[in-house]
This record gives structure tokens, sequence and C-alpha cells, in this order.
């Protein structure tokens, strides 16, 4: 119980600091709904609606990438990392505690996305919806290690990237796959055993990502 | 508490401690210095178990809920208030009576009126002041500060002087410093890095 009050307390932190700076979500919000514009534009009237799911699921990624560049600034800017390192609590907590927000972040983002599709290119089915919500997920679960591990880099703005798009890869491969199927279920279950098991790994190794 | 023998420390080919000897007592008061870039703050990361060294026998004996730890930067949120900054380090720390201790702390260092404004919006003493707070609100064994009067006005000055004078029977120090001068008076030993 204990350690889910210390998840609970840094994720609402979390989303306190975001309610506050406003600098993460507005700009997730603005980056994918301007990227499905311009996606609206480049593709031709005649393409396939797969092409326009494909094209989803870019611009939902690199929204996230976006999200997970910014996750870690205040703890990077104001050193306040050390501090929570420090506190007695199990490291894992933070990791936890920032995936769940940057959970909140994308799910916020995709309340926006998925109605400015439906808008722009077809309707959303359940199976669209399902395979974005397990994605997140695993994008929330990889990308918070990974930007835990790229903010002590200087060149974090490259490194962020580099290690978590081909780690994003399966993420795209089940969530396209469902969204296009007929029978989703083979690439919404590919995509709960990536979650399950990247979230353990990472779990695990928090720890070591933020000590020396 | 904290035991090193031949302790040395290196980021890449950079030394940045060599040879350093330590054994600091339950109530003993090290005082820490040496001119710019020889090695206090990475010293003190060490024995706060931010650092790993790199060679020699280093044993800290002191849990890490025990440690308080003062570091340049002030380690809060400068978007949340005072009061939300140690309110979460307050949960983190398990703090028992968590907001009678806050109000305490917060009144006794003079900021129980700004406890409502962001971080953010306080001045460097002001800073100085909430990460005094932070680092003595679970009441460490512990107390690893550097640079602890830094920023600090003539009053900020002679708040800490009474809380180091209160604590010092009670816990264990390591104080960086360059102003030796000022905390000559706690000390029972002196290390001179190079």
């Amino acid at each position: 119980m204990t350690y889910l009050a210390d998840v609970g307390a840094l994720a609402r932190k979390d989303l306190l600091l975001e309610l506050r700076a406003r600098d993460t979500l507005p700009a997730m919000l603005l980056f994918v709904v301007s990227t499905l514009v311009v996606f609206h534009f480049v593709l031709p009237q005649d393409s396939s609606d797969l092409a326009a799911t494909g094209l989803l699921w870019v611009a939902l990624l690199f929204t996230a990438l976006l999200g997970l560049s910014r996750s870690f600034a205040a703890e990077r800017e104001q050193g306040v990392i050390d501090g929570l390192v420090l506190a007695p609590s199990d490291r894992s907590a933070i990791w936890l505690g920032k995936a769940l927000s940057i959970l909140a972040f994308l799910a916020l983002a995709e309340l926006i996305a998925l109605p400015a599709y439906a808008l722009f290119f077809q309707p959303v089915d359940g199976a669209l919806v399902g395979g974005i919500a397990l994605a997140d997920v695993g994008i929330a679960a990889v990308g918070t290690l990974l930007a835990a591990m790229a903010t002590a880099s200087r060149a974090r703005e490259l490194l962020l990237p580099l290690l978590f798009l081909p780690l994003a890869i399966p993420i795209v491969i089940g969530g396209v796959g469902a969204s296009v199927t007929d029978e989703p279920g083979r690439y919404l279950g590919l995509l709960g055993l990536y979650d399950a098991l990247f979230a353990i790994i990472c779990w695990a190794s928090f720890e070591y990502v933020v000590t020396e | 508490m904290i035991r090193a023998i031949a302790l040395e420390k290196r980021y890449g080919e950079k030394r940045i401690l060599r040879g350093v000897e330590l054994d600091v007592g339950a109530r003993d008061f090290l005082l820490v210095t040496g001119p710019n870039g020889s090695g206090k703050t990475t010293l003190l990361r060490l024995c706060a178990g931010l650092a790993a060294p790199t060679r020699g026998d280093f044993e800290v004996a002191v849990e890490r809920a025990r440690i308080g730890y003062l570091a340049h930067e002030p380690l809060v949120y400068r978007e949340l208030t005072a009061l939300e900054n140690l309110d979460l380090y307050g949960r983190l720390y398990r703090v028992p009576e968590r907001r009678e201790r806050i109000g305490m702390l917060l009144e006794r260092f003079g900021l129980w009126d700004a406890r409502h404004a962001r971080a953010g919006s306080y001045s460097r003493g002001m800073l100085q002041r909430l990460a005094l707070c932070r680092t003595l609100l679970h009441d460490p064994d512990l107390l690893i500060l550097d640079e602890p009067y830094s920023g600090l006005d003539d009053e900020g000055t002679s708040l800490l002087d009474r809380e180091l004078t209160e604590r010092a029977p009670e816990a264990a120090f390591v104080v960086a410093t360059h102003e030796p001068e000022r905390l000559m008076r706690f000390a029972s030993a002196r290390l001179a890095l190079a």
C-alpha cells in the first residue's frame, strides 16, 4: 500500500506540474492535430483507408515522442531527480508514477486526435481504440525508462528517438495490425504481451538508470 | 557512520578524488574544504549514495531514509508551492505527523507566510531556506550539506546557525564549505581536498 501511495503522490505531482506549467500537453495536442491536418492534404483523394490508418499511427507515435522528450524536464532542470532518488521509497515508484502521468497525457491527446482522425479520414472502430489503449501502455512503460536514460545525457534530444523508435517497432506492428485486420485478437495479444514484458523489464531496471 | 579508505573517484579519464580517508562517527562534524574543482561536491554525492566510488573501500552505514542532503540546487519543483514540495517529500520519507512537522519547519525558517507561493517565485535565499526545510524534514541522523550558507541573508544565517547548534550534538554532519571559519566551532574533524 505504501508503494502505491508513493506512486500516487508522484503521478499526482506530475499532473499538477502540467496543470501549472502547461508545457507538454498543449504541445502534444497541437502537434497531433496539425499532423493529421497535414496528412489529410498529403494523401491523394483516392488513397486507401489502410494508408490513413498507417498515418494515424505515425502521428500518435511522434506525439508520444514529443511528450516523452519533456517528461523529465522538471527533474532535469531543477536537479530534483537527486531528491527523488534519495528518498527511501522504492525507486521504481518514480518510473511508475511518471509512466502513469505520461499515459494520462497520451490518453488526453488521443481524445482530441481520434475525433480529428474520424473527421478527416474514416470512422474509428473498437479494434483501433483497443490497439491504441494497449500501445499507450507500452509507449509509457518503455518511453519513461528511455526518457530517464536520455535525461542523463547531453545529447538527450538525439538519444531519445534513437533509443525509442526501434523499441516501438513491435508496438507499431501490433497497433497497425489490430487496426487493419478483420481478426485483431492476435495483434492485441501481441501488444498485451509486449506491455507485460517491457513493463516488468522497465520496472526492474529503472533503479540502475537513475543511480550510478 | 561513514568510512573510506583510499577512496578514488573518476569520471572517464578525469580523476576527481584520490586517496581520500574518512571516518565519521555518529556525532561527528566533518568539515570538507578545498578550492573549486577539488571534489567536495563529488565526495558529498558519494556520501549521500548518489554516486559510486571508482576504487577504494567505502561504507556508509546509514539507511537512505536517515540521510538529509542539501545540494547546490534546492531539489524542489519550481511550479509547486513550498507546502506542496515539502508535502511530496514528507510522503516519500513517511514523515510522521507530516503537516505539523512541515508547518513547524516553515515557521522556523521564516517561510510560513510564503507557503502558498510557488518555489519558482522565491528569491535565492528563500529557496535555500526551503531546501534546508526539505533536508531537515525527516529529522535525519546524517546531514550532508553542500555550502549551506549559500544565498542566505543575515537572518537566514542566524537561523541556520541555531539549527546547527541544536542538531550538532544529535547527528553526524559532513559539510562542504568555502567559509570554514564560520563552521569551525561545530567541527570535530576537517578534510582539506587539494
